[in-house]
């Protein structure tokens, strides 16, 4: 497939990824900062905007309202779930003629849907509706992908770029959460802390897994172990790479022509270190440079992914 | 069933119908099968016909249950009043001097539109509007758009269309198809003649300077051997009708002719309003349109290329066609591709793709020739590719159309295809011209601006009603504008005599109104010339409006050719 296209719906996958991680970690921070107890209010939103890269244009001014409506709608701020939603719909006008009528039309009305003056009226008056259609509406689009396109290299390429942006987004978030929650080993936690870990699993909407696998009783490093090394689960980080593995590899048989050593190298360590490490070995080590070389080594597969199949140079394509 | 046969999956392809799920349609009532093979076979009389479909109601069957005919007309008497209230349906409809499509001049309906007046005043004004909605909605829902140039907000907008179908019977579109495989035949010969030894040039049938200052004159095309000499294999041309009632060519578009989706579109659109009425016109079929030009673009793949890869080359998601461009795309199943998927080495064009660097054999060109190699024509421009002309002339790769064959759509050689059609094919015109007269002769430019409010006057080089006047609906204030404009460049302007052309009913509220229609037929001519019996009708939606053009408020309608 076109290298153009491919990029365009990669991109318009990681942007949907994007807006969703965002609208959900807007949230649960808003839903926190209604029990009084733990952190403050400024806190818990510098955590946020730790949790989305810190991003210019979000620092705390006290004002709440304002600052959750620019995170949703300010189409300028590259951060916002507006601005997250416009770059996929745009990515998608682009190569129209790929994805499936119906794709199109959900993605066009979640566009609508974010410029509709009703939805900013909702957001006024009840937040927490106003968010879940966001995410409704992307996960709307999500189910059609699956079930509407042709799961060739295209729909490979939306994988590749939904599970890289997951697992940076989850790894980014458990950096920051990591030193405060992590360090200590108390297995007793009052209300608020119980709060604040539903907060985090919540985040990746991972309460409920998490209650399959270990009970209610949350611990710290469980909840680490979860959302780091679950196989089954497709928030965990290792699910994503499994998953970006599989396109990947989807990818090259698709096409016939071999990833390059490099790539596969850099996946199958990323692959290795969550496959082969038990929770134990990264508590007792340092954890949060564990956490950082997850996120470089997304980049680099991102780097990677580009050099090699959207821009690479003419004379290494035919040397092939 | 029911369904009229639907055409082979790939002619309308995956992106136009639902699937049918044949298990949702009723199944006919038992006394109608045998009707139906009979209806079918073309041996079932009318008295038999409604016999059945009294005695299947009277059974109390249910009207879905009835074969088609039958539910058509058991609409008939199901509407209120009088079975054919024409008067109400033609509220405010004046004939004049100007043909009309629907009826003759002392104002009764012409033979092939009468079963579409019958059907119109059958139904009850809420069920047209009813059907006007659903066809609102399903162009919505496609995306049917284009852009509009110029202006800030709102810049896509659904494509305007008219419900009814304009009817076109068999002789005449014979005419057409005849008038326009010759015209194009000899526009050809033509570009063919003028890019190797001119000898029509020489033989001073058309004036060499009119050739050479042309600004769609490529002088790089000079000598240059294109595959199986087409220089255009996909052309547009509009035709009007006079009030002889009789076609005329008012031009040719021979670099990117555009609306064919819209054609397409149009149809599916229609089939679903008004299915029964269609069926039982015979209207000939246009889906194939796609296949045609799929083949038309493979017969012209360089040699030696038996799998020949084929490309879309668009200018981007903001061309005004660009809607086009994706959906001719998908209909044919080919990639389309922006100029910076393109890249050139030793000649050979190739794409970049997830898999590295593939050949290009044979691009259909949706980019003006300006815009379409950096290296030979505009510098500043990005939207083609860099290499691609040298590629072209060393027959590694086909362009098409070529580059260049706006010189023969320009104006004011237009003027002289008839006598191009007598040189090259020693036949006469089938399609005559509009009577044009050319600015860069003094006598004929002095009649002109003495008569700039009764004539309109057209830029040679423009297309999509840009740069022109319509002298009766000018101000003095345009006119003395245009008139500065001629002296200081008289080759640049043609003038012709504000035609009265044919107008075509509308639904317009809840009754017809007549608007002026012309006709663009789209011909393919790969190994042979191809004409999908059909074509976009342009309406000047505007009331006395002349201008049909999409980009100056103009709408559509489907054309229906009739089987006979």
């Amino acid at each position: 497939m076109l290298s153009r296209v491919a990029d365009s719906l990669y991109w318009m996958s990681r942007y949907l990824e994007r807006a969703e991680n965002t609208v959900r970690q807007l949230d649960v921070t808003m839903s926190l900062m209604l029990d009084t107890g733990g952190a403050s209010a400024e806190t818990r939103w510098q955590w946020m905007t730790a949790a989305l890269g810190k991003p210019a244009g979000l620092e705390w001014n006290g004002d709440m309202d304002a600052m959750a409506r620019t995170l949703v709608f300010d189409s300028l701020n590259h951060a916002s779930v507006t601005f997250c939603v416009n770059g996929a719909r745009e990515n998608a006008r682009q190569v129209r003629e790929e994805i499936s009528s119906e794709q199109w039309q959900r993605l066009n009305r979640l566009y609508h849907q974010m410029h509709s003056p009703h939805t900013q009226t909702q957001f006024r008056s009840n937040i927490n509706d106003a968010l879940a259609s966001v995410v409704d509406g992307i996960h709307l689009f999500k189910g059609v992908s699956d079930t509407t396109m042709i799961h060739g290299q295209g729909w490979q390429f939306i994988r590749l770029g939904r599970y890289l942006e997951r697992a940076y987004a989850t790894a980014t978030l458990l950096e920051v959460y990591q030193p405060d929650l992590f360090q200590t080993h108390e297995r007793e936690h009052s209300g608020y802390q119980y709060l604040e870990l539903v907060g985090l699993l919540r985040c990746c909407t991972s309460f409920e897994a998490y209650c399959q696998v270990y009970t209610a009783d949350l611990v710290a490093d469980r909840i680490l172990e979860f959302l780091l090394l679950n196989e089954d689960f497709p928030h965990a980080i290792r699910y994503c790479v499994d998953g970006i593995r599989d396109a990947i590899e989807s990818i090259q048989r698709l096409g016939g022509r071999r990833p390059p050593e490099e790539l596969i190298a850099v996946i199958g360590r990323l692959h290795a270190m969550l496959g082969y490490t038990t929770i134990g070995e990264i508590l007792a080590g340092d954890t949060a440079a564990f956490l950082h070389k997850i996120r470089e080594q997304c980049m680099c597969i991102h780097g990677l992914i580009y050099r090699y199949y959207v821009h690479y140079s003419i004379q290494s394509a035919l040397a092939v | 069933m029911l369904t009229p046969a639907l055409p082979a999956y790939g002619a309308t392809g995956s992106y136009s119908s639902a699937p049918i799920r044949p298990f949702l349609i009723a199944p006919l009532a038992p006394t109608c099968y045998k009707l139906k093979n009979r209806v079918q076979a073309g041996c079932a009389s009318k008295p038999e016909r409604d016999g059945c479909v009294a005695s299947a109601l009277q059974a109390g069957v249910q009207p879905s249950r009835l074969p088609e005919f039958a539910v058509k007309e058991i609409q008939v008497p199901m509407s209120a009043g009088p079975p054919l209230e024409m008067d109400s349906l033609f509220g405010d409809y004046p004939l004049d001097q100007a043909f009309d499509e629907m009826r003759e001049r002392g104002g009764e309906v012409r033979p092939h539109y009468r079963a579409l007046a019958e059907t119109l005043a059958s139904l009850p004004p809420e069920e047209l509007q009813r059907r006007k909605q659903s066809a609102d909605l399903s162009f919505l829902t496609q995306g049917i758009t284009f852009t509009v140039y110029g202006r800030d907000e709102g810049t896509e907008r659904i494509f305007p269309y008219d419900l009814l179908p304009r009817l076109i019977t068999a002789k005449e579109w014979d005419c057409i198809e005849r008038g326009l495989t010759q015209r194009i035949t000899a526009l050809n010969m033509f570009l063919r003649d003028v890019y190797s030894d001119a000898k029509i040039l020489n033989d001073r049938v058309i004036p060499r300077e009119l050739v050479y200052s042309c600004k769609h004159y490529r002088r790089q095309m000079r000598g240059l051997q294109v595959p199986r000499n087409v220089y255009i294999s996909v052309v547009g041309s509009d035709l009007l009708r006079l009030n002889t009632g009789e076609f005329v060519v008012l031009e040719d578009n021979l670099r990117v002719p555009s609306g064919v989706s819209y054609m397409l579109t149009n149809r599916r659109v229609m089939k679903r309003t008004f299915p029964q009425l269609f069926h039982s016109y015979g209207v000939r079929p246009i889906e194939h349109y796609p296949q045609l030009l799929l083949g038309t673009l493979r017969s012209l793949a360089p040699e030696g290329r038996p799998e020949p890869n084929i490309v879309l080359l668009t200018p981007g998601v903001y061309n005004s066609a660009y809607f086009e461009h994706t959906y001719l795309a998908r209909q044919m199943g080919i990639d389309l591709v922006e100029g910076r998927d393109l890249v050139t080495h030793d000649n050979i064009v190739y794409m970049r793709t997830t898999d590295g660097l593939r050949r290009v054999d044979v691009i259909y060109r949706r980019v003006d020739d300006d815009f379409s190699d950096p290296l030979i024509f505009r510098p500043d421009s990005s939207l083609g590719c860099g290499g691609l002309f040298n590629a072209y002339r060393a027959g590694n790769v086909t362009v098409t159309n070529a580059f260049g064959t706006g010189l023969a759509d320009d104006k004011a050689v237009y003027a002289y295809v008839p006598d191009m059609i007598r040189y090259y094919l020693n036949e006469d015109a089938i399609l005559p011209n509009v009577k044009t007269f050319l600015l860069g002769e003094d006598k004929q430019r002095q009649h002109v601006l003495a008569n700039l409010d009764k004539l309109v006057v057209k830029a040679v080089g423009e297309s999509g009603g840009y740069g022109m006047l319509i002298g009766p609906q000018s101000t003095a204030r345009q006119r003395e504008e245009f008139a500065r404009q001629i002296e200081a460049n008289p080759r640049n302007y043609i003038a012709q005599p504000t035609l009265d052309f044919s107008r075509a009913p509308c639904l317009i509220g809840n009754h017809l109104e007549p608007r002026h229609v012309d006709l663009r037929p789209y011909v393919l001519f790969g190994d042979k010339v191809n004409i999908v019996p059909g074509g976009l009708t342009r309406v000047a939606l505007e009331k006395g409006s002349l201008v049909v053009n999409s980009s100056q408020g103009g709408g559509s309608k489907d054309t229906w050719i009739l089987e006979q």
